[in-house]
């Protein structure tokens, strides 16, 4: 099952088949350019959906290195032109579905996590992924404030970050990643909240453990490890059933891993996803 | 004569200016509905906007017996009924925003069932719709009538007014991520409102004289409305 699905990943397919997959069907077009860079959650510019379009004109997202490192045989910091250049951009376009019950369409350009692990050659003592946020208080208003610890900290299994569905993203619409959306490089991971998609990163560490994530931190009874899209469990303070797609009036029913489970599902067998929220 | 009929005329002056410009948020969202001004989400933005007007107007309510008695400006209770029925429409707007153009309610029949699923358990949602709840007798008790009718009992009941706004605060404190400034605002602006009464309580109470005394066709004895208007 999964090295089809795998094989099926060649170049040639139109990646934009990605959001075709499960339910979404043909209602899954993607959000205009404006919609996806003034409706953002990057507290690091400020709570407000428009805080970050707003506040991050003075953010300088270049020159940037990613320092990758922990448990990998080769590790090392890449310039984010290098990235760029090493890593050829594809289109991909993913649902995106928040944990505050909205979600969007958005045609990501970016490239699979798995290749930049890859080249680094994770250890056999490598099971986790740990990411960070820049910390740069100067440009980043937000953390100036006690909103959340700064830096923004995520996470996720070696096995989650090596599936081909998991990038890292450098562009969208074809253009170079807005600051406002996590220039110059974050990460998507389309079956997850998208808090997990962490924002601006300066820090990939392979880990034996399982890494701190900040929401998770915050708040442990709202926000797990691995905050996987789940209808069935609720956040406790607002039901996690049914979503907002921006741009339609109706909320539609919010679908088992946001619409992957037929690519992701098997990542979790025997998991109790009610526990490990 | 003269001078009286300048008061009164000035005070209806005063009210309509309070409600036109009361008015002028709701009117705000209905013109950037129409230019397509709400953002990416328009739905949470119209329920972000009537709920912090709802809490806004609540608090200029709850602010209006310590000014007048700070300040002596004796008319300004006069303006307390509107400013309560004002915050009555915002919460309505507010929580019809959330019924039917959030969940979708009477156009998808079954959102009723999340609505009461919200209701029944999401605390921040238990307890703004318990806030909106409180005020519906306190809209429908606010006529002179009722007023006279319920004479001293009016006056208990309109201290409900408390418990809804304590319940509004809540209401937003609880429902924002992290650790956000702006429903702490709305908190120590009530709890300081609530400091000012006690303290204002305390203090020897000076004999208010109404301010319909002069009015002859009032149909309240001046002593009684007074009070009754004045629950503090």
């Amino acid at each position: 099952m999964g090295a089809a699905f795998v094989s099926s990943l060649s170049p040639s397919l139109p990646l934009s088949a990605f959001a075709q997959r499960g339910r979404g069907g043909e209602d899954d077009k993607p959000n205009s350019y404006d919609d996806i860079t003034h409706y953002n959650n990057y507290y690091e510019f400020g709570p407000d959906k428009r805080d970050p379009s707003d506040h991050s004109g003075g953010f300088h997202p270049h020159p940037w290195t990613v320092a990758i490192e922990g448990e990998v045989h080769k590790p090392q910091t890449l310039d984010i032109d290098d990235i760029l250049k090493r890593y050829p951009a594809e289109e991909r376009i993913y649902r995106l579905r928040c944990v505050e019950g909205w979600s969007m369409v958005v045609p990501w350009n970016g490239f699979a996590l798995s290749k930049l692990l890859n080249d680094v050659q994770p250890t056999s003592q490598a099971k986790y992924v740990a990411f960070t946020t820049v910390y740069r208080p100067t440009e980043m208003p937000g953390q100036n404030t006690g909103i959340l610890p700064w830096p923004y900290v995520e996470g996720l299994r070696l096995d989650e970050a090596m599936h081909p569905l998991t990038i890292l993203v450098t562009g969208l619409y074809g253009k170079p990643l807005p600051n406002q959306d996590g220039a110059p490089i974050r990460l998507v991971v389309p079956w997850k909240y998208g808090f997990k998609g962490i924002k601006a990163i300066v820090r990939i560490r392979l880990t034996r453990e399982q890494p701190s994530t900040t929401w998770s931190m915050v708040a442990p009874t709202e926000y797990g490890f691995y905050a996987n899209v789940n209808p069935e469990v609720d956040h406790p303070r607002w039901s996690q059933k049914r979503e907002r797609r921006l741009g339609e009036f109706l909320r539609r029913p919010t679908l088992m891993f946001n619409g992957y489970a037929d690519q992701v599902a098997s990542l979790y067998a025997g998991m109790d996803l009610r526990t490990n929220y | 004569m003269a001078s009286v009929i300048g008061r009164r005329s000035t005070v209806r002056l005063v009210h309509a200016a309070i409600i036109v410009a009361a008015l002028v948020p709701a009117a705000l969202i209905v013109w950037d509905a129409l230019h397509d001004n709400l953002g990416a989400n328009p739905v949470e933005e119209i329920t972000h906007r009537t709920g912090d007007w709802t809490l806004r107007l609540l608090l200029t309510t709850l602010a209006v017996s310590p000014l007048r008695r700070l300040t002596g400006w004796n008319d300004i209770i006069r303006y307390r009924r509107t400013l309560g029925l004002l915050t009555f429409t915002y919460v309505c707007l507010h929580f019809l925003t959330y019924l039917v153009i959030d969940q979708g309610f009477p156009i998808q029949g079954f959102a009723i069932r999340y609505v009461g699923e919200d209701i029944a358990k999401r605390p921040y949602i238990t307890v703004g719709f318990t806030a909106f709840l409180l005020l519906i007798p306190l809209a429908w008790t606010s006529t002179k009538g009722w007023i006279r009718r319920l004479g001293k009992k009016w006056k208990a009941l309109h201290q409900l007014i408390y418990a809804a706004a304590a319940l509004g605060v809540l209401h937003y404190l609880w429902l924002v991520k992290g650790e956000q400034v702006k429903p702490v605002y709305y908190a120590f602006l009530l709890v300081g409102l609530l400091g000012l009464r006690v303290w204002l309580g305390r203090r020897v109470r000076a004999p208010l004289r109404s301010p319909d005394a002069p009015r002859a066709a009032d149909p309240l004895p001046a002593p009684l409305r007074g009070r009754a208007l004045d629950p503090s």
